[in-house]
């Protein structure tokens, strides 16, 4: 049969229809065909791209700063994790509803709020850092586009204003600030790691795709401070500086051993954990930074000074009149002795003996004992910004200036310094290095300043003091020798000195016979009456001296003065040794 | 030599399961790894957020006034203290 034959079937197409429809098909074909090629062989990398960007992620692994803690292991200082709110603003998208809604959960006015998401246009900031847990679940809820939390440390200190001067702080960004967070930020910041990893649908990491560079986290760091000491230098000046009135003081706590810092505290104070209202001036260590002329507390140096060359013993008697011409100028004594013996002057607090003592002195010889001590030199505790004080080159001092630098008048120190001078009093005459650390024993090698008979005899004069006749009588602690020195020294006023403004200040050590600690306290501008050193940080020094003795379970060295050595105790009483 | 291919044929199916096998134990395990690193990072997290919490409670200012007021506790005066010299035993 043949289909050309049957008329029905016979295909009656004209040719370029059949051309057209062939070349449509496979114009088809070839975009399908060219499209494949464009996204595979051409477009490869931006489609690769979208792909990696779905399963790849780098991850940022967090490293937190070092904590701080006293040298018993109390915690100063901790990192903790929080939310801060974040914003994209190019991303962000906020209804009228959501922006009432955010305002409120962030406890601010819709204007406030809009004012702050209108701080920048591009790039990211935060809306509010730290956010508290509560609000960081209601944000999170709220899902807004452009508005994220990102998880930050956020550093706090368990122990408050009692501890803020040494500790000091760090801002948002984490970097130290003041104090200890700033001398050793290097060691306390931790650096953060990188991870380069595969993830699955599930969200699940398969695969890392690079090596992982470990998060290094921050060094930990034990102080030398003892928090109980601490807080009860702070308690018992914070308490004394109501008392008196006062502007402002300091107490230094020293190891006499070690040279360790056992505890630093200065009022005014700040609170480390909120960050607002900061002003600098509460926020000063004023032990470390500031300078005073240090009145009669230099007087001992004098003393060693003189004894040291062999010009007098302690027992030398000097004739002491109310006054004694310098040059022009009158020194004068307020509770005048006819005649007084080395050891006399100092526990009187003779400014005419101290002066015929330093007279007797070349300005070389003296300064050569007070730049030996410390003075006029950094006292190497480290801290930032300490003080060396100020003492002139000794070819520049005038008679008159040799003569008021033997009472305190006409030199600088800080508390620190000061304090730490004592040591060479307190430690056979060596004085150890300070230091801010924790540290043992062995590591230090001290410096000799003086020979150890001179810091003994100079030692026991100190001791004179705080007995009966003494400028320090308030300062003694009931079963304990103590040995120290009052001092009061007229403030500087627009250029000359004010005749009823004073900063008190009183530096001793206990027990005598082996000292343990050294406590140096000053009282800046006491105005409630009493002003004399021996009476205003006095007594501070005696309630943190005798609390830190019972502390560290010294045992007590005086002979059966105020502690009994009872036979019939009452039954009350603990049968615990040492009194700690 | 059709059997040697046979069982050529076998071994190389096996040497394939075990190789998908092992690649499934090794994501797993890795998994498994990542979860317990993020656990043993939230317990860290955790202990901070304790130490925190035991120094806020531990504070000696908290202490002190606890002591004086809730417990009526005093430093013991003077003369109620007895001081004991300890001799070591023979």
């Amino acid at each position: 049969m043949n289909y050309h034959s049957k008329k029905l079937l016979k295909l009656n197409l004209a040719p370029w229809r059949m051309a057209t429809v062939g070349s449509l098909l496979l114009a088809g074909l070839a975009v399908v065909a060219g499209r494949a090629f464009y996204l595979q062989g051409i477009n490869t990398d931006y489609l690769q791209g979208k792909g990696d960007a779905v399963a790849n992620r780098n991850l940022t692994l967090p490293a937190h700063r070092g904590q701080v803690s006293d040298r018993n292991g109390q915690l100063l200082a901790i990192s903790t994790p929080v939310e801060s709110l974040w914003a994209r603003p190019d991303e962000l998208k906020l209804s009228d509803g959501e922006r009432a809604q955010l305002a409120r959960v962030l406890g601010m006015s819709t204007q406030e709020l809009t004012k702050t998401l209108a701080r920048k246009t591009h790039g990211e900031f935060s809306v509010r850092r730290p956010v508290t847990p509560e609000q960081a679940v209601k944000i999170a809820t709220m899902g807004v586009p452009g508005l994220y939390l990102r998880r930050e440390f956020r550093r706090y200190y368990p122990a408050g204003e009692v501890a803020a001067h040494v500790v000091g702080f760090t801002n948002v960004d984490d970097l130290g600030q003041e104090g200890v967070e700033r001398a050793y930020q290097d060691w306390l910041a931790g650096r953060e790691g990188q991870r380069h990893i595969q993830r699955d649908r599930r969200g699940n990491t398969i695969r890392d795709l690079a090596p992982i560079q470990t998060a290094q986290m921050g060094g930990n760091l034990a102080l030398s401070l003892d928090l109980n000491i601490q807080y009860l230098a702070h308690r018992e000046l914070a308490a004394a500086i109501v008392a008196l009135k006062a502007k402002g003081g300091s107490v230094v706590v020293l190891d006499a051993k070690t040279g360790e810092i056992l505890a630093l505290a200065n009022q005014p104070i700040f609170n480390p954990n909120n960050r607002r209202n900061y002003k600098p001036g509460p926020m000063r260590n004023r032990a470390v930074i500031d300078t005073f002329e240090p009145g009669s507390t230099i007087k001992p140096f004098v003393a060693a000074a003189v004894l040291e060359r062999g010009l007098y013993r302690p027992d030398s008697v000097i004739d002491t009149p109310e006054t004694w011409r310098v040059g022009a100028k009158l020194v004068r004594d307020s509770h005048p002795h006819p005649q007084l013996t080395v050891s006399e002057i100092i526990q009187k607090s003779s400014n005419v003996g101290a002066v015929k003592l330093a007279m007797s002195l070349t300005p070389q010889q003296y300064w050569e004992v007070l730049h030996r001590s410390g003075f006029g030199q950094l006292p190497g505790s480290g801290f930032p910004g300490e003080t060396a004080g100020r003492l002139r080159d000794a070819a520049t001092w005038k008679p008159i200036e040799h003569a008021t630098m033997a009472y305190g008048y006409g030199l600088s120190v800080s508390l620190l310094q000061l304090t730490r001078a004592y040591m060479a009093f307190a430690n056979d005459g060596e004085v150890m290095p300070l230091s801010f650390l924790k540290r043992e024993p062995q590591e230090i090698a001290g410096e000799r300043v003086f020979s150890p008979g001179v810091a003994r005899k100079v030692r026991a004069m100190l001791e004179t003091v705080t007995q009966e006749g003494g400028t320090g009588m308030l300062t003694q602690v009931p079963g304990y020798r103590v040995a120290g020195k009052t001092g009061t020294a007229h403030k500087v006023v627009d250029g000359r000195y004010a005749p009823d403004i004073f900063l008190s200040s009183f530096v001793g050590m206990a027990p005598a016979s082996n000292p343990r600690l050294i406590i140096g306290v000053v009282i800046d501008e006491p105005s409630g009456g009493v002003y004399y050193g021996g009476s205003t940080a006095g007594p501070v020094f005696a309630q943190v001296m005798a609390a830190s003795l019972r502390q560290l379970a010294v045992p007590p060295d005086a002979p059966e003065t105020a502690t009994r050595m009872t036979q019939n105790t009452p039954a009350v009483v603990a049968r615990a040794g040492g009194g700690a | 030599m059709s059997r040697l291919n046979a069982i050529l044929v076998l071994a190389l199916v096996a040497c394939a399961l075990a190789v998908i096998q092992s690649q499934h134990r090794s994501r797993t395990y890795f998994v498994e790894l990542e979860r317990l690193k993020k656990q043993a990072h939230g317990l860290d997290e955790q202990w901070g957020k304790l130490q925190l919490e035991q120094g806020t409670w531990a504070n000696p200012a908290r202490v002190d006034t606890l002591a004086r007021t809730r417990l009526g506790l005093i430093a013991p005066p003077h003369d109620r203290v007895r001081v004991e010299t300890l001799v070591s035993a023979p």
